[in-house]
C-alpha cells in the first residue's frame, strides 16, 4: 500500500493536523511502510470469524441514569488556555 | 534501605527501625543525586511526599496504618494525580494539573503509599524505547548509552536503580514486560480490566491496562492487592474477585504445565536470550513442572493487527486535545479550525502524530473494513489459540523481547522496526491476559526477561510462579553498578 501526497494531506486534514509542506514525503513513506506490515492480515482467510470488540467478550456495562457528581465547573476551567465568564473562548465562528 | 523488599519495608516501618521520613527522604536524595544520569523522572514531588510521609508516621504510631503505609513509589506520568503535574509525555500536556487522582493513585495513596514523583515515558505511552517523550529520552541504569524499553521506561529504570521501592505503569503493547525485562526488574501487566482505567490518560481504550514494576514478585503482589477491583467509574472494569496475592505466593509449583510456544522461539530471537530463558524454564522443571510444545498459529499477525486496533483507538481517543478546555492552545489562532489543527501539530510528537494519522486512515470512510474490522477478526483467532492452549497448559513462557536493550537512536528513525521489538507481548493485550516479565540470566550483562502469560485473571497463579522462581534464583537481586 502506498500513499501518495493528497493522501498524506487528506489524512491529515481528517485529523486535525497542521502538516509542513516539507514534512509530507516523509509520512507518505512511514505510513506506507506501516501499512506494508499491517497488510500481513492479508493472508489470513476470516470469512465466518466473529469481530472481537471487548478482550474478555464483556458487554458495556450501563449505569442508572443518576446524578453521581457535583458541579466543578471552575475547577476544570481552571487549566481551561482561555475563558471568559464561565465560558471556553475559541475563534469567532459565526460572523 | 532501597535494597530491601517491601514487606521488610512495612515490617521495618511498623518496628520504628527508622520512620516513613527518613526513608521518603533516603529515596529523594538517591532521586537528586542519581536520575541526572537516567532522566527516569519528570516531576518530583518532594514537599507532598514528605508531607504524605509523616502522615503514614502518625498512622502507623497509632495503628490505623494502611498495608503500604510510608512506602515510597513512583507513578507513570499517564496517571492523573490532583495537584501534581501529569504530563503523559507531551508537550500537549506540559501545563496540565489533573483536578483529580486517578482510581489506581487513589488505591495506592489510600494504602498508605508515598508518592515520590511522576515517571518519564513515551509520549502517550506509544513507544518501545521511551525516546519519544518530550523530556527527552531515558537512560538504561545498566549501560547509559541504551535504551530502557517503554513505554513505561522511566518506572522501569526508577525501580531498577533502586530511586523508589515500585512504581505503576500501562501496558498496551508490552509497556510494563518489555521495560521491565531490559532494565533487570519485575514487571506485571494484569488482566484486561482487573485495575481501574479511571483517570489513566487512554492511548488504545480495548488494550491499555494498568499494572506494577517492583524488583521482584512478591513486591508487585503487595500492590497488586490494593490497586485490583472493580470500579463503577471504568465501565470496563471487571467485576471479578479479587483474590489475596501475597497469600498465594508460597503456594506449592510441582505439577505446574508449562506451554513454550513455537512461534516465540523462531527466527529473529538472539540465541543467547534463547538460552537464557530455557536456563530459566529448567530452573522451573527443577521445582516440579512440566513443560511441553504449543502453537499460537496466529501470533505472528499479532503486530499487524495491533498496527490497526491501537491507531485506530488512539486517533479517537487523542481527539479530545483541542486546544480549547486544556493542553496546549497554539499562539494567535486565526480560526477555530487552524486552531485545533496548530494546536495539534504544535503538542504532538512525530511517532504520536504518526499514530494518530495511521488511525484516521483506517477508520476512514471505504477502509474499516479492509483494516479494522479485519483486524478485529484475526484478533478473535489470536485469543483462541491461547483458549485452545490453557486447555492443556497452566502457564505459556518464552522470551519477554527479543533481544538485550539496544543502543538509543538505533530505531528511532524505523517505526516498522520499533514496532516489532513487542513481537512477544502485542498478543497478550489483543487477547486481554496477563503477562509477566522476570529477570533472567543476563547476556555480557545486560538483562533478560522471561515472559509468563496466563489465563484472565490468573494474576495470583503468574506471581506465584514466579516468586517461587526468585526463591531459588537470584537475578532480580542483581543491582546495575552505581546504583547498588
Amino acid at each position: 500500500m502506498s500513499l501518495d501526497a493528497s493522501d498524506i494531506e487528506k489524512i491529515a486534514h481528517l485529523a486535525r493536523l497542521a502538516i509542513a509542506p516539507e514534512s509530507i514525503e516523509r509520512y507518505a513513506v512511514d505510513l506506507s511502510n506501516i501499512l506494508d506490515l499491517v497488510a500481513r492480515m492479508d493472508a489470513i482467510d476470516t470469512t465466518g470469524v466473529t469481530p472481537m470488540a471487548h478482550p474478555l467478550h464483556m458487554s458495556q456495562r450501563l449505569r442508572a441514569d443518576r446524578v453521581v457528581d457535583s458541579d466543578q465547573r471552575e475547577l476544570f476551567q481552571s487549566i481551561a488556555p482561555l475563558t471568559e465568564d464561565g465560558l471556553y473562548l475559541v475563534p469567532k465562528v459565526i460572523d | 534501605m532501597q535494597n530491601k523488599s517491601i514487606a521488610q519495608l512495612a515490617a521495618d516501618l511498623r518496628l520504628r527501625t527508622y520512620s516513613s521520613v527518613e526513608l521518603t527522604r533516603h529515596y529523594l536524595e538517591r532521586i537528586a543525586r542519581l536520575d541526572p544520569r537516567l532522566n527516569s523522572f519528570i516531576s518530583v514531588a518532594s514537599d507532598a511526599a514528605l508531607a504524605a510521609a509523616e502522615r503514614a508516621d502518625r498512622m502507623i504510631a497509632t495503628g490505623d496504618a494502611g498495608p503500604l503505609a510510608g512506602i515510597p513509589i513512583a507513578h507513570k506520568d499517564i496517571f492523573c494525580t490532583a495537584g501534581l503535574k501529569t504530563s503523559c509525555g507531551s508537550r500537549m500536556l506540559d501545563n496540565f494539573i489533573a483536578p483529580y487522582d486517578a482510581t489506581v493513585v487513589e488505591r495506592l495513596s489510600a494504602a498508605g503509599a508515598v508518592i515520590l514523583g511522576k515517571t518519564n515515558m513515551d509520549e502517550f505511552a506509544m513507544g518501545s524505547s521511551n525516546e519519544t517523550s518530550y523530556y527527552g529520552p531515558v537512560k538504561n541504569p545498566w549501560d547509559p548509552t541504551r535504551v530502557p524499553g517503554g513505554s513505561s521506561g522511566g518506572s522501569a529504570a526508577a525501580v531498577a536503580a533502586r530511586l523508589c521501592a515500585a512504581a505503576t505503569g500501562t501496558d498496551t503493547g508490552g509497556s510494563i514486560r518489555q521495560p521491565a525485562a531490559l532494565c533487570g526488574i519485575t514487571g506485571l501487566k494484569p488482566t484486561y480490566g482487573r485495575c481501574s482505567r479511571w483517570g489513566m490518560i487512554a492511548f488504545a481504550s480495548s488494550l491499555d491496562q494498568a499494572g506494577i514494576l517492583a524488583r521482584s514478585a512478591a513486591d508487585v503482589a503487595c500492590l497488586l492487592d490494593e490497586m485490583a477491583g472493580f470500579d463503577p467509574r471504568d465501565s470496563t472494569s471487571a467485576d471479578v474477585p479479587v483474590p489475596d496475592y501475597v497469600d498465594a505466593l508460597d503456594d506449592d509449583i510441582a505439577g505446574l504445565r508449562i506451554g513454550l510456544p513455537k512461534e516465540y522461539f523462531g527466527s529473529g530471537l538472539d540465541d543467547r536470550v534463547a538460552r537464557s530463558v530455557h536456563a530459566a524454564i529448567a530452573e522451573l522443571e527443577r521445582l516440579g513442572a512440566s513443560v511441553r510444545e504449543i502453537s499460537l498459529p496466529n501470533s505472528m499477525l499479532a503486530v499487524p493487527v495491533y498496527y490497526v486496533v491501537a491507531p485506530a483507538e488512539c486517533s479517537s481517543n487523542l481527539a479530545r486535545f483541542d486546544g480549547v478546555r486544556y493542553g496546549h492552545r497554539c499562539a494567535h489562532p486565526q480560526d477555530l479550525d487552524d486552531l485545533y489543527k496548530r494546536s495539534r501539530a504544535e503538542g504532538f510528537g512525530a511517532e504520536v502524530r504518526r499514530r494518530i494519522m495511521i488511525g484516521t486512515y483506517v477508520l476512514s470512510a471505504g477502509y474499516y473494513d479492509a483494516y479494522y474490522l479485519k483486524a478485529q477478526k484475526i484478533r478473535h483467532l489470536i485469543a483462541d489459540d491461547f483458549a485452545r492452549a490453557f486447555e492443556t497448559v497452566d502457564v505459556i513462557m518464552g522470551p519477554t523481547a527479543p533481544t538485550t536493550a539496544f543502543a538509543l537512536g538505533a530505531k528511532l528513525d524505523d517505526p516498522v522496526a520499533m514496532y516489532l521489538n513487542d513481537i512477544y507481548t502485542i498478543a497478550t493485550n489483543l487477547a486481554g491476559l496477563p503477562g509477566m516479565s522476570i529477570p533472567v540470566e543476563p547476556v555480557d550483562g545486560l538483562p533478560v526477561g522471561l515472559q509468563l502469560i496466563g489465563n484472565a485473571f490468573a494474576e495470583a497463579r503468574l506471581l506465584n510462579v514466579a516468586h517461587r522462581f526468585q526463591q531459588v534464583t537470584h537475578w532480580h537481586q542483581g543491582a546495575p553498578a552505581g546504583f547498588e
